[in-house]
């Protein structure tokens, strides 16, 4: 047994890759669809949405790129479609420059699936250069950093953006990220203009996130794939609920399903790991 | 399975593979995958920078409308590239000690705002508290920051009461790198998973992954 311990230690690395390849595949071809319970901190960005009167609006910041797709796009979809089913406005932005092509994207995935129509049921601006020259931009005037949308219509002939002029009009804005942008709009909109700000993260970022939903300072947090996964399940059901049959991909919550699996096995490599070394070590 | 028609995806999926080539060993086919990306990105940003940022807020109002007033930051961002000049490297300070200032005169207010007054009030323990739950939580914060911080000072020796609190705080430090770690695995897995989705779903057309 021991010797078996040791040898099973020291298997080369390329077989691990084949078996956690395995593990992440199988479960996507034969999903054993895990339920998704939704956490305090996706629940707290749920329910602000979810109560939030129609016509309210709520600016999603697309501040991701491709590298962080897989985590960060599903969630940018489950809520902008949230956000479109309970009549409340979003106003798709970015300070990506590639974040503007992903983000439409998902506005166009809104328009196949909930019907919803560009500048009646969301607007989208697009990209705009300066970080913090941006967000400080939008709490003195909107019109002053964005004069027209992502397709060149001013702003001003927008009916969705009518009475919008900065924060103070703008419910809640929520940074979609893989980096440290949405700290950047906490310093700037939530400590200067006092705006509400949520984060959806990447989940290697996310533990340096939670002090600030502790302080406050966000209203909640979407982090990795499984809050993408609990967020798309979520909505998914209202969209169940309200009759809609033709749902769009559950991208999240089966890849969810192969990421618990695969979480499983790292666990089982980290006990046999530790098992050959002591093993290795006694016989020494 | 319906294989994908799509002469794009097929583009994806061919780099997708070339690029875990590298799990192997490194190779001329994952090298081209990776250098075509960084091309790829480059150009694609700069574009958009040139239309979304350049053009509307330099080229258009300087020479188009002729706003004389914007000749002051094309002047300035005219000096970075000085540094291709020996002589005239110096010029290049001055555009980035405007920035500097600028920079620093927002942010720092605001930083320590955000970073230090925030952070520090919310682990201030604020009697009564609704439940036991939230008490133990806040316990919890509180006893977890200052056995931390204690563990960061360095201008005592680590013995007797001092080692026993930092030793506390070296295990508040290990949770922390726990999650941090378990977190980690799952955002790297998700990257896998995404493209496997992408491999298996768009490419082969296997409809239960998506």
């Amino acid at each position: 047994m021991r010797k078996f311990l040791i040898k099973l230690s020291k298997i080369e690395r390329r077989y691990i890759y084949l078996t956690l390849f395995l593990a992440l595949t199988l479960p996507l071809i034969f999903p054993p669809n895990f339920p998704q319970k939704m956490s305090p901190t996706v629940k707290s960005v749920f329910e602000f949405i979810d109560t939030l009167p129609p016509g309210s609006h709520v600016l999603l910041s697309a501040d991701y790129d491709a590298s962080v797709l897989p985590e960060v796009d599903p969630m940018y979809r489950a809520v902008l479609k949230h956000c479109i089913l309970r009549g409340v406005v979003p106003i798709g932005m970015t300070l990506y420059p590639q974040g503007a092509v992903l983000a439409l994207d998902a506005f166009k995935e809104a328009e196949e699936y909930l019907g919803a129509r560009r500048d009646t049921d969301y607007v989208f601006l697009g990209y705009q250069a300066g970080f913090q020259a941006v967000i400080l931009g939008i709490g003195e005037n909107i019109k002053n950093v964005f004069p027209k949308d992502y397709f060149g219509t001013p702003i001003d002939s927008i009916p969705a953006m009518r009475g919008v002029n900065n924060y103070k009009d703008i419910a809640l804005v929520i940074s979609f990220s893989g980096s440290s942008v949405p700290v950047t709009w906490v310093i700037y909109a939530y400590s200067k203009y006092h705006q509400k700000v949520a984060a959806a993260v990447t989940a290697v970022s996310a533990a340096d996130f939670y002090p600030y939903i502790q302080t406050g300072q966000f209203v909640g947090m979407l982090a990795g794939m499984k809050g993408a996964a609990e967020y798309e399940y979520a909505v998914r059901k209202i969209m169940k609920d309200e009759g809609i049959e033709k749902l769009p991909p559950a991208k999240a919550v089966k890849g969810m399903d192969a990421n618990s699996i695969g979480h499983l096995l790292i666990m089982l490599f980290i006990i046999i790991g530790n098992l050959g070394y002591f093993a290795s070590k006694r016989r020494k | 399975m319906h294989i994908s028609t799509d002469p794009w995806v097929w583009v994806a999926a061919i780099l997708t593979l070339a690029i875990f080539t590298f799990l192997y060993k490194d190779n001329p086919l994952f090298k081209f995958a990776e250098h075509l990306f960084v091309g790829v990105a480059t150009g694609y940003g700069l574009v958009i920078i040139y239309f979304n940022a350049f053009k509307p807020n330099l080229y258009q109002p300087l020479f188009v409308e002729h706003n004389l007033l914007y000749i002051i930051p094309f002047f300035f961002g005219i000096l970075y590239f000085s540094a291709a000049i020996p002589k005239f490297s110096y010029m290049m300070r001055w555009p980035i000690a405007l920035l500097l200032g600028i920079g620093s005169g927002l942010s720092i207010p605001l930083s320590f705002q955000t970073y230090i007054v925030e952070h520090t009030k919310s682990t201030i323990l604020r009697f009564p508290y609704p439940n036991a739950a939230l008490f133990i939580n806040a316990l919890i914060l509180f006893i977890g920051v200052l056995t931390v911080l204690i563990y960061f000072y360095f201008s005592y020796p680590h013995k007797g009461a001092i080692g026993t609190i930092s030793r506390i705080g070296i295990i508040f430090i290990m949770i922390g790198f726990g999650a941090s770690f378990g977190y980690t695995v799952m955002a790297r897995f998700s990257l896998l998973v995404g493209r496997i989705q992408f491999l298996l779903g768009q490419w082969l057309g296997i409809h239960t992954v998506m």
